[in-house]
Protein backbone atom coordinates (compact mmCIF):
# COMPACT_ATOMS: atom_id res chain seq x y z
CA UNK A 1 0.00 0.00 0.00
CA UNK A 2 1.39 3.39 -0.95
CA UNK A 3 1.52 5.84 1.88
CA UNK A 4 0.37 9.42 1.54
CA UNK A 5 3.00 12.07 2.31
CA UNK A 6 1.51 14.24 5.05
CA UNK A 7 3.47 15.88 7.83
CA UNK A 8 0.35 16.46 9.89
CA UNK A 9 0.66 12.78 10.86
CA UNK A 10 3.16 14.04 13.42
CA UNK A 11 0.21 15.11 15.57
CA UNK A 12 -0.82 11.46 15.86
CA UNK A 13 2.70 10.35 16.77
CA UNK A 14 3.30 13.20 19.19
CA UNK A 15 1.90 11.50 22.35
CA UNK A 16 4.12 8.46 21.80
CA UNK A 17 7.07 10.69 21.05
CA UNK A 18 6.62 12.75 24.22
CA UNK A 19 5.98 9.74 26.44
CA UNK A 20 8.95 7.73 25.21
CA UNK A 21 11.18 10.78 25.12
CA UNK A 22 10.31 11.44 28.77
CA UNK A 23 11.13 7.85 29.72
CA UNK A 24 14.15 7.47 27.47
CA UNK A 25 15.89 10.73 26.71
CA UNK A 26 16.03 12.21 30.20
CA UNK A 27 17.56 9.07 31.74
CA UNK A 28 19.86 8.60 28.74
CA UNK A 29 21.15 12.15 29.11
CA UNK A 30 21.70 11.49 32.81
CA UNK A 31 23.79 8.46 31.91
CA UNK A 32 25.81 10.46 29.39
CA UNK A 33 26.33 13.14 32.03
CA UNK A 34 27.63 10.60 34.56
CA UNK A 35 29.88 8.94 32.06
CA UNK A 36 32.12 11.98 31.68
CA UNK A 37 32.40 12.84 35.37
CA UNK A 38 33.96 11.46 38.48
CA UNK A 39 31.43 11.76 41.27
CA UNK A 40 32.44 11.64 44.91
CA UNK A 41 29.24 12.96 46.43
CA UNK A 42 26.59 15.66 46.01
CA UNK A 43 28.23 18.71 44.48
CA UNK A 44 31.58 17.02 44.21
CA UNK A 45 31.91 16.00 40.60
CA UNK A 46 34.82 16.51 38.27
CA UNK A 47 34.84 16.43 34.52
CA UNK A 48 37.07 13.60 33.34
CA UNK A 49 36.27 13.42 29.62
CA UNK A 50 36.63 10.01 28.02
CA UNK A 51 38.62 8.59 30.91
CA UNK A 52 35.90 6.15 31.99
CA UNK A 53 35.38 4.87 28.48
CA UNK A 54 39.07 4.07 28.13
CA UNK A 55 39.06 2.32 31.44
CA UNK A 56 35.91 0.32 30.71
CA UNK A 57 37.12 -0.83 27.31
CA UNK A 58 40.26 -2.30 28.84
CA UNK A 59 38.61 -3.73 31.96
CA UNK A 60 39.27 -7.47 32.07
CA UNK A 61 36.16 -8.25 34.13
CA UNK A 62 33.91 -6.54 31.61
CA UNK A 63 35.54 -8.21 28.64
CA UNK A 64 35.06 -11.57 30.31
CA UNK A 65 31.39 -10.97 30.95
CA UNK A 66 30.96 -9.68 27.40
CA UNK A 67 32.43 -12.90 26.01
CA UNK A 68 30.21 -14.95 28.33
CA UNK A 69 27.24 -12.90 27.16
CA UNK A 70 27.95 -13.54 23.48
CA UNK A 71 28.46 -17.25 24.12
CA UNK A 72 25.19 -17.39 26.02
CA UNK A 73 23.14 -15.45 23.44
CA UNK A 74 24.66 -17.53 20.64
CA UNK A 75 23.79 -20.79 22.38
CA UNK A 76 20.28 -19.51 23.11
CA UNK A 77 19.64 -18.72 19.45
CA UNK A 78 21.20 -21.96 18.17
CA UNK A 79 19.03 -24.12 20.42
CA UNK A 80 15.79 -22.20 20.67
CA UNK A 81 15.19 -21.32 17.03
CA UNK A 82 15.37 -24.90 15.60
CA UNK A 83 13.58 -26.33 18.64
CA UNK A 84 10.84 -23.71 18.37
CA UNK A 85 10.30 -24.50 14.69
CA UNK A 86 10.11 -28.21 15.53
CA UNK A 87 7.53 -27.67 18.25
CA UNK A 88 5.46 -25.41 15.99
CA UNK A 89 5.42 -28.11 13.30
CA UNK A 90 4.12 -30.64 15.81
CA UNK A 91 1.32 -28.52 17.26
CA UNK A 92 -2.22 -29.49 16.18
CA UNK A 93 -3.54 -27.22 13.46
CA UNK A 94 -6.90 -26.21 14.89
CA UNK A 95 -9.79 -27.02 17.16
CA UNK A 96 -9.90 -27.36 20.92
CA UNK A 97 -6.65 -29.34 20.92
CA UNK A 98 -4.95 -26.47 19.11
CA UNK A 99 -6.16 -23.87 21.62
CA UNK A 100 -5.23 -26.08 24.53
CA UNK A 101 -1.70 -26.63 23.19
CA UNK A 102 -1.36 -22.90 22.62
CA UNK A 103 -2.25 -22.09 26.22
CA UNK A 104 -0.11 -24.84 27.75
CA UNK A 105 2.90 -23.93 25.64
CA UNK A 106 2.52 -20.25 26.58
CA UNK A 107 2.59 -20.89 30.34
CA UNK A 108 6.36 -20.33 30.88
CA UNK A 109 6.09 -16.92 29.19
CA UNK A 110 3.57 -15.69 31.73
CA UNK A 111 5.60 -16.46 34.83
CA UNK A 112 7.38 -13.48 36.41
CA UNK A 113 11.11 -13.76 35.85
CA UNK A 114 12.09 -14.05 39.47
CA UNK A 115 9.60 -16.89 39.89
CA UNK A 116 11.20 -18.60 36.88
CA UNK A 117 14.52 -18.37 38.70
CA UNK A 118 12.95 -19.69 41.90
CA UNK A 119 11.30 -22.62 40.12
CA UNK A 120 14.62 -23.74 38.67
CA UNK A 121 16.51 -23.05 41.84
CA UNK A 122 14.40 -25.73 43.52
CA UNK A 123 13.81 -27.98 40.53
CA UNK A 124 17.53 -28.40 39.83
CA UNK A 125 18.57 -29.09 43.42
CA UNK A 126 20.04 -32.50 43.96
CA UNK A 127 18.26 -33.20 47.24
CA UNK A 128 14.72 -31.81 46.89
CA UNK A 129 14.40 -31.02 43.18
CA UNK A 130 13.05 -33.51 40.70
CA UNK A 131 15.49 -32.59 37.93
CA UNK A 132 18.66 -32.55 40.00
CA UNK A 133 17.60 -35.73 41.76
CA UNK A 134 16.84 -37.53 38.48
CA UNK A 135 20.16 -36.52 36.93
CA UNK A 136 22.04 -37.70 39.99
CA UNK A 137 20.09 -40.97 40.01
CA UNK A 138 21.10 -41.47 36.39
CA UNK A 139 24.67 -41.67 37.64
CA UNK A 140 25.80 -38.23 36.51
CA UNK A 141 27.44 -36.09 39.13
CA UNK A 142 25.48 -32.86 38.99
CA UNK A 143 25.55 -29.84 41.27
CA UNK A 144 24.71 -26.47 39.77
CA UNK A 145 25.80 -24.44 42.78
CA UNK A 146 29.30 -25.87 42.80
CA UNK A 147 30.25 -26.84 39.28
CA UNK A 148 30.83 -24.23 36.57
CA UNK A 149 29.70 -26.38 33.65
CA UNK A 150 26.60 -27.56 35.50
CA UNK A 151 25.70 -23.97 36.40
CA UNK A 152 26.06 -22.91 32.77
CA UNK A 153 23.97 -25.78 31.48
CA UNK A 154 21.29 -25.12 34.10
CA UNK A 155 21.01 -21.44 33.18
CA UNK A 156 20.87 -22.39 29.51
CA UNK A 157 18.29 -25.10 30.11
CA UNK A 158 16.19 -22.66 32.12
CA UNK A 159 16.29 -20.13 29.30
CA UNK A 160 15.40 -22.79 26.73
CA UNK A 161 12.47 -23.85 28.91
CA UNK A 162 11.41 -20.25 29.43
CA UNK A 163 11.68 -18.80 25.94
CA UNK A 164 11.41 -21.60 23.34
CA UNK A 165 7.60 -21.23 23.65
CA UNK A 166 7.86 -17.71 22.24
CA UNK A 167 9.67 -18.95 19.14
CA UNK A 168 7.22 -21.86 18.87
CA UNK A 169 4.17 -19.60 19.06
CA UNK A 170 5.60 -17.15 16.51
CA UNK A 171 6.34 -19.99 14.08
CA UNK A 172 2.97 -21.58 14.78
CA UNK A 173 1.17 -18.44 13.67
CA UNK A 174 3.46 -18.20 10.65
CA UNK A 175 2.58 -21.76 9.65
CA UNK A 176 -1.15 -21.08 10.09
CA UNK A 177 -0.85 -18.31 7.53
CA UNK A 178 0.27 -20.65 4.71
CA UNK A 179 -2.67 -21.26 2.35
CA UNK A 180 -3.82 -24.90 2.05
CA UNK A 181 -3.34 -24.70 -1.76
CA UNK A 182 0.45 -24.73 -1.28
CA UNK A 183 0.28 -28.11 0.43
CA UNK A 184 -2.10 -29.51 -2.18
CA UNK A 185 0.26 -28.48 -4.96
CA UNK A 186 3.12 -30.16 -3.12
CA UNK A 187 1.09 -33.35 -2.78
CA UNK A 188 0.36 -33.43 -6.51
CA UNK A 189 4.10 -33.08 -7.14
CA UNK A 190 4.70 -35.94 -4.66
CA UNK A 191 7.04 -33.70 -2.74
CA UNK A 192 8.76 -35.33 0.24
CA UNK A 193 8.15 -34.12 3.80
CA UNK A 194 11.58 -32.51 3.77
CA UNK A 195 10.93 -30.74 0.46
CA UNK A 196 7.65 -29.35 1.81
CA UNK A 197 9.49 -28.00 4.82
CA UNK A 198 12.48 -26.68 2.90
CA UNK A 199 10.71 -25.09 -0.05
CA UNK A 200 7.26 -24.16 1.30
CA UNK A 201 7.25 -23.80 5.07
CA UNK A 202 10.70 -22.39 5.76
CA UNK A 203 10.59 -19.55 3.19
CA UNK A 204 7.14 -18.58 4.47
CA UNK A 205 8.44 -18.49 8.03
CA UNK A 206 11.22 -16.10 7.14
CA UNK A 207 9.68 -12.85 8.36
CA UNK A 208 8.41 -14.44 11.59
CA UNK A 209 11.78 -16.00 12.22
CA UNK A 210 13.55 -12.67 11.90
CA UNK A 211 11.23 -11.26 14.57
CA UNK A 212 11.89 -14.30 16.75
CA UNK A 213 15.66 -13.99 16.36
CA UNK A 214 15.50 -10.26 17.06
CA UNK A 215 13.40 -10.60 20.21
CA UNK A 216 15.41 -13.55 21.49
CA UNK A 217 18.69 -11.80 20.85
CA UNK A 218 17.64 -8.60 22.61
CA UNK A 219 16.14 -10.33 25.60
CA UNK A 220 18.89 -12.91 26.09
CA UNK A 221 21.44 -10.12 25.87
CA UNK A 222 19.68 -8.29 28.70
CA UNK A 223 19.05 -11.33 30.90
CA UNK A 224 19.40 -10.47 34.57
CA UNK A 225 16.80 -11.67 37.04
CA UNK A 226 16.70 -15.38 36.19
CA UNK A 227 20.42 -16.23 36.53
CA UNK A 228 20.66 -13.83 39.47
CA UNK A 229 18.02 -15.78 41.37
CA UNK A 230 19.23 -19.19 40.18
CA UNK A 231 22.99 -18.99 40.64
CA UNK A 232 23.66 -15.45 41.84
CA UNK A 233 26.20 -15.26 39.02
CA UNK A 234 28.33 -18.06 40.42
CA UNK A 235 30.10 -20.28 41.01
CA UNK A 236 32.82 -17.63 40.93
CA UNK A 237 31.62 -15.34 38.17
CA UNK A 238 30.96 -18.07 35.64
CA UNK A 239 27.31 -17.13 35.06
CA UNK A 240 27.63 -13.39 35.62
CA UNK A 241 26.28 -11.79 32.46
CA UNK A 242 26.53 -8.17 31.34
CA UNK A 243 23.42 -6.85 33.11
CA UNK A 244 24.54 -8.26 36.40
CA UNK A 245 28.06 -6.90 36.13
CA UNK A 246 26.55 -3.52 35.35
CA UNK A 247 24.04 -3.58 38.18
CA UNK A 248 26.66 -4.62 40.68
CA UNK A 249 28.86 -1.77 39.51
CA UNK A 250 26.14 0.91 39.54
CA UNK A 251 24.19 -0.02 42.66
CA UNK A 252 26.47 -2.33 44.59
CA UNK A 253 29.70 -0.37 44.34
CA UNK A 254 28.05 2.95 43.38
CA UNK A 255 30.76 3.42 40.77
CA UNK A 256 28.62 5.77 38.72
CA UNK A 257 31.01 7.11 36.11
CA UNK A 258 32.35 3.72 35.14
CA UNK A 259 28.89 2.14 35.18
CA UNK A 260 27.50 4.91 32.98
CA UNK A 261 30.28 4.60 30.42
CA UNK A 262 29.75 0.85 30.44
CA UNK A 263 25.97 1.32 30.01
CA UNK A 264 26.47 3.41 26.90
CA UNK A 265 28.81 0.88 25.31
CA UNK A 266 26.39 -1.93 26.24
CA UNK A 267 23.48 -0.07 24.68
CA UNK A 268 25.49 0.64 21.53
CA UNK A 269 26.33 -3.05 21.06
CA UNK A 270 22.68 -4.06 21.36
CA UNK A 271 21.66 -1.21 19.09
CA UNK A 272 24.20 -2.08 16.42
CA UNK A 273 23.29 -5.76 16.24
CA UNK A 274 19.58 -5.00 16.36
CA UNK A 275 20.00 -2.46 13.59
CA UNK A 276 21.50 -5.19 11.41
CA UNK A 277 18.49 -7.42 12.09
CA UNK A 278 16.08 -4.53 11.55
CA UNK A 279 17.63 -3.75 8.18
CA UNK A 280 17.20 -7.41 7.31
CA UNK A 281 13.49 -7.20 8.22
CA UNK A 282 12.77 -4.13 6.14
CA UNK A 283 14.76 -5.67 3.32
CA UNK A 284 12.65 -8.84 3.51
CA UNK A 285 9.48 -6.72 3.48
CA UNK A 286 10.58 -4.93 0.35
CA UNK A 287 11.26 -8.19 -1.46
CA UNK A 288 7.68 -9.34 -0.94
CA UNK B 1 -1.98 -40.96 9.41
CA UNK B 2 1.03 -42.41 11.21
CA UNK B 3 2.65 -39.03 10.74
CA UNK B 4 0.00 -37.34 12.91
CA UNK B 5 0.51 -40.01 15.55
CA UNK B 6 4.21 -39.22 15.84
CA UNK B 7 3.45 -35.52 15.99
CA UNK B 8 0.94 -36.00 18.78
CA UNK B 9 3.40 -38.05 20.78
CA UNK B 10 6.12 -35.44 20.21
CA UNK B 11 4.03 -32.47 21.28
CA UNK B 12 2.67 -34.37 24.29
CA UNK B 13 6.19 -35.14 25.47
CA UNK B 14 7.25 -31.53 24.96
CA UNK B 15 4.30 -30.16 26.92
CA UNK B 16 4.85 -32.68 29.72
CA UNK B 17 8.50 -31.61 30.00
CA UNK B 18 7.40 -27.98 29.91
CA UNK B 19 4.94 -28.47 32.74
CA UNK B 20 7.15 -30.56 35.03
CA UNK B 21 8.94 -27.59 36.65
CA UNK B 22 5.57 -25.88 37.12
CA UNK B 23 4.15 -29.06 38.65
CA UNK B 24 7.09 -29.17 41.04
CA UNK B 25 6.27 -25.66 42.23
CA UNK B 26 2.59 -26.56 42.63
CA UNK B 27 3.54 -29.75 44.44
CA UNK B 28 5.73 -27.83 46.84
CA UNK B 29 3.11 -25.20 47.57
CA UNK B 30 0.88 -27.86 49.16
CA UNK B 31 3.62 -29.29 51.36
CA UNK B 32 4.80 -28.30 54.79
CA UNK B 33 8.34 -26.98 55.06
CA UNK B 34 9.35 -30.10 56.95
CA UNK B 35 8.25 -32.30 54.11
CA UNK B 36 9.89 -30.09 51.46
CA UNK B 37 13.28 -30.20 53.12
CA UNK B 38 12.87 -33.71 54.45
CA UNK B 39 13.37 -35.36 51.12
CA UNK B 40 11.93 -35.96 47.70
CA UNK B 41 8.22 -36.74 47.48
CA UNK B 42 6.44 -36.81 44.16
CA UNK B 43 3.17 -35.55 45.64
CA UNK B 44 2.29 -33.96 49.00
CA UNK B 45 2.07 -36.59 51.74
CA UNK B 46 0.48 -34.18 54.22
CA UNK B 47 -1.65 -32.05 51.96
CA UNK B 48 -1.94 -28.53 53.37
CA UNK B 49 -3.39 -25.16 52.41
CA UNK B 50 -1.43 -23.36 55.12
CA UNK B 51 1.01 -21.74 52.69
CA UNK B 52 -1.85 -20.17 50.77
CA UNK B 53 -3.56 -19.15 54.00
CA UNK B 54 -0.47 -17.13 54.93
CA UNK B 55 -0.73 -15.14 51.72
CA UNK B 56 -4.48 -14.59 51.75
CA UNK B 57 -4.65 -13.45 55.37
CA UNK B 58 -1.67 -11.09 55.41
CA UNK B 59 -2.32 -7.71 53.74
CA UNK B 60 1.38 -7.12 53.15
CA UNK B 61 1.31 -10.26 51.00
CA UNK B 62 -1.88 -9.88 49.01
CA UNK B 63 -1.30 -6.15 48.54
CA UNK B 64 1.67 -7.14 46.42
CA UNK B 65 -0.67 -8.79 43.94
CA UNK B 66 -2.99 -5.79 43.99
CA UNK B 67 -0.03 -3.44 43.41
CA UNK B 68 1.24 -5.50 40.50
CA UNK B 69 -2.20 -5.65 38.92
CA UNK B 70 -2.70 -1.91 39.44
CA UNK B 71 0.43 -0.83 37.60
CA UNK B 72 0.02 -3.46 34.90
CA UNK B 73 -3.55 -2.25 34.19
CA UNK B 74 -2.51 1.41 34.10
CA UNK B 75 0.35 0.50 31.80
CA UNK B 76 -1.90 -1.42 29.38
CA UNK B 77 -4.35 1.49 29.20
CA UNK B 78 -1.66 4.14 28.63
CA UNK B 79 0.12 1.95 26.09
CA UNK B 80 -3.00 1.41 24.02
CA UNK B 81 -4.12 5.04 24.20
CA UNK B 82 -0.89 6.47 22.82
CA UNK B 83 0.08 3.60 20.53
CA UNK B 84 -3.18 3.43 18.56
CA UNK B 85 -2.99 6.86 16.87
CA UNK B 86 0.76 6.55 16.37
CA UNK B 87 0.46 3.15 14.72
CA UNK B 88 -2.24 4.59 12.47
CA UNK B 89 0.08 7.40 11.42
CA UNK B 90 2.91 4.97 10.68
CA UNK B 91 0.65 2.65 8.68
CA UNK B 92 -1.01 5.36 6.58
CA UNK B 93 1.28 8.36 6.13
CA UNK B 94 4.74 9.22 5.03
CA UNK B 95 6.08 12.07 7.13
CA UNK B 96 9.28 13.84 7.98
CA UNK B 97 11.60 11.43 9.80
CA UNK B 98 9.12 8.57 9.99
CA UNK B 99 11.63 5.76 9.47
CA UNK B 100 14.12 7.21 11.94
CA UNK B 101 11.40 7.76 14.49
CA UNK B 102 10.23 4.16 14.10
CA UNK B 103 13.70 2.75 14.64
CA UNK B 104 14.30 5.10 17.54
CA UNK B 105 11.11 3.81 19.16
CA UNK B 106 12.19 0.22 18.63
CA UNK B 107 15.64 0.99 19.99
CA UNK B 108 14.02 1.67 23.35
CA UNK B 109 12.72 -1.88 23.36
CA UNK B 110 16.39 -2.85 23.09
CA UNK B 111 17.70 -0.70 25.92
CA UNK B 112 18.86 -2.99 28.72
CA UNK B 113 16.77 -2.03 31.79
CA UNK B 114 19.94 -2.24 33.88
CA UNK B 115 21.18 0.83 31.99
CA UNK B 116 18.21 2.91 33.11
CA UNK B 117 17.85 1.81 36.70
CA UNK B 118 19.57 4.64 38.47
CA UNK B 119 18.48 7.51 36.20
CA UNK B 120 14.89 6.27 36.44
CA UNK B 121 15.09 6.22 40.19
CA UNK B 122 16.36 9.79 40.23
CA UNK B 123 13.91 11.04 37.60
CA UNK B 124 10.84 9.66 39.36
CA UNK B 125 12.08 10.70 42.78
CA UNK B 126 12.66 14.25 41.59
CA UNK B 127 9.10 14.63 40.26
CA UNK B 128 7.63 13.04 43.37
CA UNK B 129 6.33 9.88 41.76
CA UNK B 130 8.60 7.45 43.55
CA UNK B 131 6.75 4.49 45.06
CA UNK B 132 3.53 5.06 43.11
CA UNK B 133 1.79 2.75 40.64
CA UNK B 134 1.90 5.39 37.95
CA UNK B 135 5.70 5.57 38.10
CA UNK B 136 6.09 1.86 37.35
CA UNK B 137 3.38 2.06 34.67
CA UNK B 138 5.21 4.94 32.97
CA UNK B 139 8.58 3.21 33.21
CA UNK B 140 7.17 0.06 31.62
CA UNK B 141 5.92 2.18 28.72
CA UNK B 142 9.55 2.39 27.68
CA UNK B 143 9.49 -1.14 26.29
CA UNK B 144 5.74 -1.69 25.88
CA UNK B 145 4.85 1.33 23.75
CA UNK B 146 7.39 0.60 20.98
CA UNK B 147 6.28 -3.02 20.82
CA UNK B 148 2.61 -1.99 20.78
CA UNK B 149 3.20 0.46 17.93
CA UNK B 150 5.04 -2.26 16.03
CA UNK B 151 2.29 -4.88 16.46
CA UNK B 152 -0.60 -2.49 15.80
CA UNK B 153 1.05 -1.05 12.71
CA UNK B 154 1.20 -4.55 11.24
CA UNK B 155 -2.51 -5.09 11.84
CA UNK B 156 -3.47 -1.66 10.51
CA UNK B 157 -1.54 -2.20 7.30
CA UNK B 158 -3.87 -5.13 6.68
CA UNK B 159 -6.92 -2.82 6.50
CA UNK B 160 -7.24 -1.33 2.99
CA UNK B 161 -7.25 2.45 2.84
CA UNK B 162 -10.49 2.41 0.83
CA UNK B 163 -12.31 2.01 4.16
CA UNK B 164 -10.87 5.32 5.38
CA UNK B 165 -11.82 7.11 2.18
CA UNK B 166 -15.32 5.67 2.14
CA UNK B 167 -15.90 6.82 5.71
CA UNK B 168 -14.80 10.37 4.87
CA UNK B 169 -17.13 10.45 1.85
CA UNK B 170 -19.93 9.36 4.15
CA UNK B 171 -19.18 12.44 6.24
CA UNK B 172 -17.37 10.88 9.19
CA UNK B 173 -14.90 13.11 10.99
CA UNK B 174 -11.51 11.59 11.79
CA UNK B 175 -12.13 10.83 15.48
CA UNK B 176 -15.56 9.39 14.71
CA UNK B 177 -14.16 7.23 11.91
CA UNK B 178 -11.27 6.07 14.04
CA UNK B 179 -13.41 5.00 17.00
CA UNK B 180 -16.56 3.78 15.28
CA UNK B 181 -15.20 2.21 12.09
CA UNK B 182 -11.50 1.59 12.32
CA UNK B 183 -10.98 0.25 15.84
CA UNK B 184 -13.66 -2.47 15.55
CA UNK B 185 -11.91 -3.72 12.42
CA UNK B 186 -8.62 -4.32 14.22
CA UNK B 187 -10.23 -5.73 17.38
CA UNK B 188 -8.05 -8.80 17.46
CA UNK B 189 -4.93 -6.69 16.98
CA UNK B 190 -5.89 -4.64 20.02
CA UNK B 191 -6.53 -7.80 22.01
CA UNK B 192 -3.14 -9.19 21.15
CA UNK B 193 -1.38 -5.90 21.89
CA UNK B 194 -3.07 -5.76 25.27
CA UNK B 195 -1.94 -9.31 25.95
CA UNK B 196 1.67 -8.50 25.08
CA UNK B 197 1.66 -5.32 27.13
CA UNK B 198 0.19 -7.25 30.05
CA UNK B 199 2.70 -10.04 29.72
CA UNK B 200 5.86 -7.95 29.54
CA UNK B 201 4.72 -5.62 32.31
CA UNK B 202 3.63 -8.50 34.56
CA UNK B 203 6.88 -10.45 34.31
CA UNK B 204 9.27 -7.48 34.63
CA UNK B 205 10.75 -6.97 38.07
CA UNK B 206 13.96 -4.99 37.84
CA UNK B 207 12.38 -1.59 37.15
CA UNK B 208 9.30 -2.28 39.24
CA UNK B 209 11.41 -3.11 42.25
CA UNK B 210 13.71 -0.11 41.83
CA UNK B 211 10.88 2.40 41.58
CA UNK B 212 8.93 1.26 44.63
CA UNK B 213 9.54 0.77 48.30
CA UNK B 214 6.37 0.14 50.31
CA UNK B 215 3.11 1.47 48.90
CA UNK B 216 3.42 0.14 45.37
CA UNK B 217 5.73 -2.80 45.89
CA UNK B 218 5.17 -5.58 43.33
CA UNK B 219 4.61 -9.17 44.41
CA UNK B 220 7.96 -10.21 42.99
CA UNK B 221 9.78 -7.95 45.42
CA UNK B 222 7.67 -9.09 48.36
CA UNK B 223 8.57 -12.70 47.60
CA UNK B 224 12.15 -12.03 48.63
CA UNK B 225 10.82 -11.54 52.18
CA UNK B 226 10.41 -15.29 52.57
CA UNK B 227 14.17 -15.43 53.01
CA UNK B 228 14.34 -14.86 56.76
CA UNK B 229 16.73 -15.51 59.59
CA UNK B 230 15.61 -19.12 59.84
CA UNK B 231 16.29 -19.78 56.17
CA UNK B 232 13.89 -19.70 53.25
CA UNK B 233 10.21 -20.38 53.80
CA UNK B 234 9.97 -22.60 50.71
CA UNK B 235 6.30 -23.48 51.08
CA UNK B 236 5.06 -19.89 51.14
CA UNK B 237 7.50 -18.95 48.38
CA UNK B 238 6.09 -21.74 46.19
CA UNK B 239 2.49 -20.77 46.95
CA UNK B 240 3.25 -17.14 46.07
CA UNK B 241 4.88 -18.30 42.84
CA UNK B 242 1.87 -20.39 41.86
CA UNK B 243 -0.42 -17.41 42.46
CA UNK B 244 1.65 -15.21 40.12
CA UNK B 245 0.92 -17.57 37.23
CA UNK B 246 -2.86 -17.40 37.54
CA UNK B 247 -3.54 -13.86 36.22
CA UNK B 248 -1.53 -14.66 33.10
CA UNK B 249 -3.53 -17.84 32.52
CA UNK B 250 -6.79 -15.90 32.77
CA UNK B 251 -5.61 -13.28 30.29
CA UNK B 252 -4.38 -15.80 27.74
CA UNK B 253 -7.64 -17.75 28.03
CA UNK B 254 -9.58 -14.65 27.01
CA UNK B 255 -7.40 -13.79 24.02
CA UNK B 256 -6.54 -17.36 22.90
CA UNK B 257 -8.26 -17.01 19.53
CA UNK B 258 -6.40 -13.81 18.68
CA UNK B 259 -3.06 -14.94 19.95
CA UNK B 260 -2.10 -17.27 17.10
CA UNK B 261 -2.69 -14.43 14.70
CA UNK B 262 -1.05 -11.77 16.76
CA UNK B 263 2.10 -13.61 17.70
CA UNK B 264 3.16 -13.07 14.12
CA UNK B 265 2.86 -9.37 15.01
CA UNK B 266 0.40 -8.97 12.15
CA UNK B 267 3.15 -9.42 9.65
CA UNK B 268 2.21 -12.61 7.85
Amino acid sequence: MDKIPDNRAWWLVLPVFLLVAFSALVPLMTVVNYSVQDIFGPGQAYYVGTEWFKEVLTDQRLQDSLIRQFAFSGAVLLIQIPLGIGVALMMPKSGIKGSLCLILVAIPLLIPWNVVGTIWQIFARGDIGLFGWAVNQAGIDYNYTGDTVDAWLTVLLMDVWHWTPLVALLCYSGLRAIPEAFYQAAEIDRASKWAVFRYIQLPRLKSVLIIAVLLRFMDSFMIYIEPFVLTGGGPGSSTTFLSQTLTTMAIGQFDLGRAAAFSLIYFLIVLLISWLFFTAITHADKEK
Amino acid sequence: MRQTGYKNIGITIYILLLLTPVYWLLNMSFKTNREILGGLTLWPQNFTFDNYAVIFTDPSWYNGYLNSMAYVSINVVITLLVALPAAYAFSRYKFLGDKHLFFWLLSNRMAPPAVFLLPFFQLYSSIGLFDTHIAVALAHCLFNVPLAVWILEGFMKGVPREYDEMAYIDGYSFPKFFIKVFLPMIRSGIGVTAFFAFMFSWVELLLARTLTSVDAQPIGAIMTRTIGASGIDWGVLAAAGVLTIIPGLLVIWFVRNHVAKGFALGRV
